[in-house]
């Protein structure tokens, strides 16, 4: 096994450190109101759609690549899901069954045209996933008409709101989505031809990996997260939310970077990208709570995504100077 | 000693290869005997870079045959030459710079846990560090970490690792393009003691090289092209620097006919 130093010399440590700190810091200034269950439920539910999304973006960024097209994509799913529960009578386990499926399966067909593109066209993933982020939030608004549905069943929007030993249900299906992804990044062939693929996609391709392959799976994976996302968040809100994703995408890429993803491929963890979820949610409950305005949210996340690529790079040019 | 009774393990014969007007190879032979180490020499454009990429499945040629242990095959990709026991070193080493060394030697041909978790596709990585620490052992390659980045790893270090991972595979032939290039001294002789153990393996090796002295020093024989045909071959130990030089820059054409 790695030792110690070496763990503590990765970025996912750095950011871990600065997180603690974080909330240290909250609570120390505000230990009535920050270091509390309410503050610890609401922060974990917060979480929970973004890990989810975060979780497959870490894939895609671990091959170089980008996803710009999550938050369209999980609107899409979401507005999709509703109609089709809503067709479903609106009610009762097959309805939302149905729902889940279609969404997921959305998000994932999603994918395959951004994973499609990107293997087999050449097309630079920037550029695709700009275009299916257009596109997919076009359909929405075609088969939405423009409005919301706000027909979700009650099972499913209770379910949404509940939780177990207080931990609320979308950050446990969250949490356990991180956990298997985690596994599957660092314990198997498919993780391993991720991370190769995001190396050097000419030595994989010379080592006899399906590279095409490999790609187009990363990106249904990503598609299908965000699919899921949109369910989860029809879960959580009773509606779709049309108007209120169109920065998912960025704060998805920031958490993920944030836990120290390389933008260049080949480097990762899943770990790192859930410390990257909570960092901008914890600074943004920790300024409401101590009546700093909110807003500057935004600015404190800007620094840290900032820190964190140069600490990445720093470690890079290091690397090369041997 | 130009072996005669023993039939090549990789032979190949007329091959022609253009791209568009320019023709690369012009109707070349080449052989390879089991356990022997063989230069291919010639100028720039002589060929050697196309021949053994004709020989590694990266290109196929327009014309003529090629032989391993004595059945005839047709390569589509590097891939079906690597399945039949032909690996080649890069000049660029083709490492995954991110991943370990053991994750490098095993790329694309993971070992995988025996049971229920090898088939969800699980990893068995103590046996892939076991099997590459007895590799790298074997060969006297050093790494700085089992554990760490190939990329933070030195010039020879490096070389050490892509031949290592070749060597695991080739069954027959490893063909290697200038794998000195980028070398300082020391870490030379140490590429070319590593070409000498994987002969001592019984895996031949394809040299390409422009260094006389290094070739002298390490092969069993010569070959040399010019202008996409052979015009020379020698066995080292019975031949001269002058000789193999005036073969290259063709100024013993008689010879070579």
């Amino acid at each position: 096994m790695e030792t110690l130093r070496d763990w503590l010399a990765r970025p996912t440590a750095t950011m871990l450190v600065i997180l603690v700190g974080l909330v240290a810091v909250f609570s120390a200034l505000e230990p009535e109101a920050f270091p509390t269950m309410v503050n610890l439920r609401g922060t974990l539910a917060d979480a929970a759609i973004l890990l989810v999304l975060a979780v497959g973006a870490t894939f895609v960024i671990i091959t170089a690549g980008v996803d710009l097209s999550v938050g369209s994509v999980l609107v899409f799913s979401s507005v999709l899901g509703a109609k089709v529960m809503d067709r479903l009578g609106n009610a009762g386990a097959g309805a939302i069954v149905g729902g889940l499926i279609v969404s997921v399966a959305a998000g994932g067909a999603w994918g395959l045209v951004n994973g499609a593109l990107v293997a087999k066209a050449k097309v630079p993933p920037f550029v695709v996933t700009l275009g299916t982020l257009g596109a997919a939030y076009g359909l929405s608004l075609v088969i939405s008409g423009g409005l919301d549905v706000r027909s979700v069943p009650k099972g499913l929007v209770e379910f949404g709101n509940g939780r177990v030993l207080g931990i609320p249900n979308i950050a446990l299906i969250a949490g356990t989505i991180a956990l298997v992804a985690g596994a599957v990044l660092a314990l198997t062939v498919f993780g391993r031809w991720t991370y190769a693929i995001g190396s050097n996609e000419e030595s994989a391709r010379r080592a006899g990996i399906a590279v095409d392959r490999q790609f187009i799976g990363v990106y249904v994976l990503a598609g299908s997260m965000a699919g899921l996302g949109g369910f989860l968040s029809l879960a959580r809100f009773g509606t779709t939310t049309i108007a209120g994703n169109t920065t998912t995408n960025l704060q998805v890429i920031t958490a993920v970077v944030i836990g120290g993803t390389s933008l260049f491929g080949g480097k990762g963890w899943i770990l790192g990208t859930t410390i990257g979820v909570f960092v901008p949610i914890v600074l943004t409950k920790g300024f409401i709570i101590t009546g700093v305005q909110p807003y500057w949210q935004f600015v404190a996340v800007g620094v840290v995504l900032i820190l964190a690529v140069l600490v990445d790079q720093r470690r890079r040019l290091k690397a090369a100077g041997r | 000693m130009v072996v005669s009774n023993i039939s090549p393990v990789l032979s190949a014969q007329a091959l022609v290869k253009s791209f568009g007007q320019v023709e690369a190879l012009r109707s070349v032979d080449f052989d390879v005997y089991p356990g022997e180490v063989v230069a291919l020499m010639g100028d720039n454009g002589a060929g050697k870079s196309t021949l053994v990429k004709v020989l590694a499945g990266v290109h196929r040629p327009d014309g003529g045959s090629i032989r391993v242990a004595g059945r005839e095959v047709s390569f589509a990709s590097p891939v079906e030459a690597r399945d039949a026991g032909i690996e080649t070193v890069y000049q660029d080493l083709s490492l995954a710079d991110t991943l370990d060394p053991a994750a490098n030697l095993f790329l694309g041909r993971e070992i995988r846990r025996r049971g229920f978790l090898g088939v969800l596709g699980v990893l068995d990585n103590k046996a892939m560090r076991r099997q590459a620490a007895e590799t790298f052992e074997s060969l006297n390659v050093t790494v700085t970490s089992v554990h760490g980045e190939v990329g933070n790893m030195s010039g020879g270090q490096r070389q050490g690792i892509a031949v290592s991972r070749a060597v695991t595979w080739a069954r027959y032939v490893l063909f290697m393009d200038e794998p000195t290039a980028a070398l300082g001294v020391r870490q030379t002789r140490n590429v070319l003691d590593l070409i000498r153990r994987v002969r001592d393996r019984g895996v031949s090796v394809v040299l390409i090289s422009h260094s006389v002295p290094e070739v002298m020093d390490v092969a069993d024989r010569v070959e040399v092209l010019r202008l996409g045909r052979r015009v020379g071959r020698f066995a080292v130990a019975e031949s001269s620097a002058e000789e193999i030089v005036g073969a290259i820059i063709g100024a013993n054409d008689e010879v070579a006919s």
